[in-house]
């Protein structure tokens, strides 16, 4: 088999595919999110509460491939219970990294989420992996300028 | 010329006779190289065909000692270069069953071929409130013209449902082709269900209500004899690097009459016979629609491609691939809960299968295939409006030619039924 398919089929990825965290809906949500990925189909719909600036739950529901899958999965697992502007500094390192721009330094409890970068063997899988993560970003990024109520909505064709 | 090639395409009353893959396959230097360490097997024939060494030969020959522009050079290499540039042309009238080599016109692609009817005809034809015709089963290319044409003319575009089974409803087909109507365009052949269109059928309804019939070949004429004629096309599209033959190569057939009436599409250098400050007037049939240096190597090098089909013979090929597709419903079948999209008769459709797993995305199975060597398709196919219809976001397709046998079904299946055990279903 393929070293580069393991590689990013890692165990941990194929894990969060098979029993995607994060699937309970949010009785209470002030961020909402929705992401698609036109090019392949991929749809995410995402919701979280923050109280007193800490994301306290999210709820991710993803269409997808098990990428896209096990990436909004590990994203629901790894937010929770943090402040949401650190989580927002974070997710734009998560961006970085599964694009190539960077290596960035995760918290110890995201080791999970380098298993992520196997992608970068697979260009036009990016997207898949960035999916989950463009939509948290908009959503907070929603949150933080005041739209309560307005959900933002992401496609992965824009250049994110 | 290849007459001999030519008398063997039109002998379709002989029984089919087999074709010696492995000598085909050897024709083409692509197919043999391992990708991630297995032996390639191509089954992506759909998106677009791998090329036999003689249509290789033809581009590095061409190059190498005739290249020049065509049609107005007083040289050498330009009269060469004209003379087998036209030699295509005459080439692919006689392969659409016999058209006049004037209704045969070179553009880029299917892609142009749609557009240049959709605007050069459409727009001197079609009016506000007219009525255009398209299928819920159309690629992209046979889509968007139309509908900017509507936008353009303020027309209705209007769409004939499919079926469940994946075949064109015709059920309520007087309401949808009604006397407004203007323009009924479709494909021969679907990219994403395999369903042949009764097209014929179609052409004389459009006909009767005074439209015009415009013909999708992209998917067709690579696979089976097409007489476009017959067929009742007004236009018929296709691309030449589906076909063996190199990509930046169209055709548009055009019936001559429609071709007189319509004003050229891109204009520039070629397609004129005068121009003035004040009055251009337009060359004649077939380069009024041809502006611009064509692509002069890619259109020289499909003739290469044309007679390698006929070598063949078409009868054959389609006879070849009806076989593999038959032999692959009964392997696919082997893998639980995979649903092959389209027509499950084979005799009603061609050999490009879409096929979704219950559970493991199309993304994934074109990823897990690939690092078994076999290449496929996985996406939407650029036919958004038909996965809406399915009810799918994608699919897996898996897409057959000349070169590919039982044994390229074989390590798609096997490789399948490993993916499921990869992915842990």
């Amino acid at each position: 088999m393929s070293s580069q398919l393991d590689d990013m089929y890692r165990e941990v990825i194929l894990d969060h595919y098979h029993s995607p965290r994060g699937k309970k809906p949010l009785d209470k949500a002030n961020v909402l999110s929705d992401g698609t990925n036109p090019a392949c189909g991929d749809e995410i719909s995402m919701s979280a509460q923050i109280v007193d600036g800490i994301l306290t739950d999210v709820h991710v529901d993803c269409k997808g491939c098990a990428i896209s899958v096990a990436s909004g999965s590990m994203l629901a697992e790894a937010v929770k219970g943090r402040p949401y502007h650190e989580v927002l500094k974070l997710a734009e390192q998560v961006k970085k990294m599964l694009k190539g721009e960077a290596d960035p330094e995760l918290p110890v409890e995201w080791e999970d989420i380098e298993a992520l970068k196997g992608v970068r063997n697979f260009p036009v899988r990016v997207k898949c992996a960035l999916l989950a993560w463009v939509a948290l970003i908009e959503g907070l990024k929603g949150y933080e300028h005041g739209t309560p109520g307005g959900k933002a909505t992401v496609s992965t064709d824009e250049d994110h | 010329m290849q007459p001999d090639a030519r008398k063997i395409a039109t002998s379709t009353e002989t029984a089919p006779r087999e074709l010696d893959v492995a000598a085909i396959k050897a024709d083409f230097p692509v197919l043999n190289q391992k990708v991630n360490g297995y032996p390639l097997v191509y089954l992506d024939s759909a998106a677009s065909s791998q090329k036999p060494r003689e249509v290789v030969n033809a581009i590095l020959e061409h190059y190498r000692y005739n290249h020049s522009n065509i049609h107005r050079g007083l040289h050498t290499l330009a009269e060469r270069s004209t003379q087998a540039y036209e030699r295509t042309r005459t080439h692919v009238a006689s392969f659409l069953g016999g058209v006049e080599s004037a209704e045969v016109i070179f553009t880029s692609g299917t892609t142009e071929s749609l557009n240049l009817v959709a605007y050069a005809w459409s727009d001197l034809n079609v009016r506000e409130g007219d009525e255009i015709v398209v299928t819920e089963m159309e690629h992209h290319a046979n889509i968007v013209p139309w509908y900017q044409l509507a936008h353009r003319k303020k027309a209705l575009l209007k769409t004939i449902p499919i079926t469940v089974c994946g075949h064109l409803d015709l059920s309520n087909i007087d309401a949808i082709i009604t006397p407004q109507t203007k323009v009924v365009a479709l494909c021969h052949m679907s990219n994403v269900l395999g369903t042949i269109n009764p097209v014929a059928e179609i052409a004389e309804i459009a006909h009767k209500k005074g439209a015009i019939f415009v013909v999708d070949g992209a998917q067709s004429t690579p696979h089976t004899a097409v007489n476009v004629r017959e067929l009742g096309a007004d236009f018929f599209a296709f691309s030449s690097h589906k076909m063996l033959g190199p990509t930046g190569v169209g055709v548009l057939y055009g019936r001559r009459e429609l071709l007189e009436e319509m004003p050229p599409f891109l204009t520039g250098g070629e397609m004129i016979r005068e121009v003035r400050f004040d009055k251009v007037t337009w060359n004649e049939l077939p380069h009024k629609f041809e502006a611009g240096t064509p692509n002069i190597a890619g259109v020289i090098a499909f003739d290469a491609a044309l007679c390698y089909l006929e070598k063949l013979g078409m009868h054959n090929v389609h006879h070849h691939e009806m076989e593999l597709t038959r032999y692959a419903f009964g392997r696919l079948a082997e893998l639980p809960g995979l649903e092959i999209q389209g027509p499950q008769v084979v005799e009603q459709r061609g050999g490009a299968i879409s096929f979704t797993d219950p559970i493991i995305h199309p993304h994934d199975i074109g990823t897990f295939l690939d690092s078994r060597g076999v290449a496929i398709r996985a996406g939407h196919h650029c036919a958004q409006p038909l996965m809406r219809v399915m009810g799918k976001v994608a699919t897996a397709r898996a897409s057959f030619y000349v070169y590919n046998d039982k044994q390229d079904i074989d390590v798609l299946v096997e490789s399948l039924k490993d993916m499921r055990k990869y992915f842990g279903v």
